[in-house]
């Protein structure tokens, strides 16, 4: 069941909030929540927390024949689970809009910007590549559910380790992690998606990380996906109100600051867990 | 005092005059078929129970999100629809209950009520029936005087768990006192789990929906110092 829209009380309200650059969750317009990542006991089990907004992803991998056209070429695939665990709007077999949204752009994101070498991927050109399954579920929606799940899926991505294997001729041998340390994946760049609300009034400043009600009463959303190196992956903006290319360029620059600080909190986060880890794989 | 039921458990419930509150349900049809044996009671659902002084009145109170309604609770509801004579109310349940355009004060067949769709009502769960959906009422129906139900305009509407309203309507709860203390406010708490807010201020009402989301059991269960040293840094 769809929920009804927001009552006019909660509408007005937000509305004279946002004039006054006051948000309800006490941030300013241009703050993230702060992001929480937590690590599963295996390698590529992330949970990230955007305040009451969850997302868990795990990462697999197995061995399988390429397909003919790509012989050197690893696959990914990911799966998104959004249940109505997540939310009583979201339904098992009727994906809605706003799902299927949500899906194309972690397709986009975390894909097909090239995060992960895939020809690194392969272990016996035609014969033997790897298959990374990427699974993505949904706990909990209180806003922004999609730079969430973008944000646990590439530290899955990052946290993964896949296990050695040795090539002698046609002979395949994989090395378990007693044997020998896994080899993290080989990644070219860490894209992180930025989400902005606008409002209906023009004077109103848009809002980064748009809660559930900031979502639901905006007038269009922007989402923006780039790396710390300010290389942009994807725009995307889904009608909505217009835009002007000034402000575009400047929350573009916003997005370039949140992704650099994004960035050093996940190579901290990943640096933590390992150091905790080390001891116990060698 | 409290312990703990499951759904199916036996209650030890036995009065003379016995009252079930939510949670409790009168097992009919027992299989003994002895007609002097007490009327065995179970619990429908897990939580503490809990009875008055006097064990009249016994009941099972538990942390949920989802709302059930019960006849005589006080809602906070949405009016999603005008349905012919009245209206259609989200109050957070399965269904939507039905409001009619006569249960307010003062209303007539000629001059009822005109309602926007999005409205806040403030109203009585008249009639809970598993079977059937929901009524509502914005009116004492003896006195047909309003007694502080009916649409609520302008402020803030806060989301909780079901166990914070019933907390925040407890007169002894710290919170409101201690809110009120500090700046003048208005409050109207549905047990459905929302709660309705105004105060002169845009700060001040941010300030008390994010104190109720605070202090909610679901949400971090701050207390009263807590409580204090939050609002200092809200500046309020």
């Amino acid at each position: 069941m769809r929920p009804p829209s927001p009552s006019i009380p909660e509408k007005e309200f937000l509305f004279t909030a946002l004039k006054q650059s006051l948000r309800l969750d006490g941030r300013s317009p241009l703050e993230l929540r702060p992001p929480v990542l937590s690590f599963g006991p295996e390698l590529g089990w992330v949970e990230c927390a955007l305040g009451k907004t969850r997302v868990i992803a795990h990462v697999d991998a197995k061995m399988v024949k390429p397909p003919p056209e790509r012989p050197f070429e690893g696959i990914i695939t990911i799966h998104s689970e959004i249940s109505p665990m997540a939310s009583s709007e979201y339904e098992i077999g009727r994906p809605s809009e706003e799902e299927i949204t949500i899906t194309r752009m972690l397709d986009k994101v975390l894909k097909r910007s090239d995060a992960v070498d895939k020809e690194s991927l392969c272990i016996l050109a035609g014969q033997r590549v790897w298959h990374l399954r990427l699974t993505l579920h949904c706990l909990a929606d209180a806003g922004n559910m999609l730079d969430c799940a973008c944000l646990a899926g590439i530290v899955a991505l990052k946290h993964f380790r896949r296990p050695d294997v040795e090539v002698i001729g046609d002979e395949v041998t994989v090395h378990p992690a007693s044997e020998r340390a896994p080899i993290p994946l080989s990644m070219h760049h860490t894209p992180f998606c930025l989400t902005f609300a606008f409002f209906p009034d023009p004077e109103t400043s848009p809002v980064l990380d748009p809660s559930q009600l900031e979502q639901r009463l905006s007038a269009g959303l922007m989402s923006v996906a780039l790396n710390a190196q300010r290389e942009l992956c994807v725009v995307q903006k889904l009608g909505g109100v217009p835009l002007s290319t000034d402000e575009v360029l400047r929350i573009v620059n916003v997005a370039v600051i949140k992704a650099k600080e994004l960035d050093q909190l996940v190579d901290t986060r990943l640096k933590e867990d390992w150091a905790g880890r080390n001891v116990e794989l060698i | 005092m409290s312990t703990v039921v499951l759904p199916g458990q036996h209650v030890p419930a036995q009065h003379v005059n016995l009252k079930l509150g939510p949670g409790l349900l009168q097992s009919t049809g027992s299989s003994s078929g002895d007609a002097s044996t007490a009327p065995s009671i179970i619990a429908t659902r897990a939580g503490t129970l809990n009875h008055s002084a006097n064990r009249s009145k016994w009941w099972v109170e538990n942390n949920s999100r989802r709302y059930v309604p019960a006849a005589q609770e006080s809602v906070i509801g949405v009016i999603i629809q005008k349905a012919g004579e009245g209206f259609r109310v989200d109050i957070g349940s399965a269904q939507p209950a039905s409001l009619d355009g006569l249960a307010f004060e003062g209303a007539t067949k000629r001059n009822k009520p005109n309602l926007k769709i999005g409205t806040l009502v403030y109203a009585r769960v008249s009639l809970a029936h598993k079977d059937m959906e929901p009524e509502l009422e914005c009116f004492d129906a003896q006195t047909r005087k309003a007694e502080g139900f009916g649409d609520l305009k302008g402020g803030f509407l806060v989301r909780c768990s079901l166990a914070m309203c019933r907390q925040l309507l407890d007169s002894k709860h710290f919170l409101l006192p201690l809110l009120g203390a500090r700046f003048p406010l208005e409050v109207a708490v549905g047990v459905n789990g929302r709660v309705w807010v105004t105060a002169k201020d845009v700060r001040e009402i941010i300030g008390i929906a994010r104190c109720i989301e605070a202090v909610d059991p679901d949400g971090g269960g701050m207390d009263e110092a807590g409580v204090m040293d939050f609002l200092r840094t809200l500046g309020l």
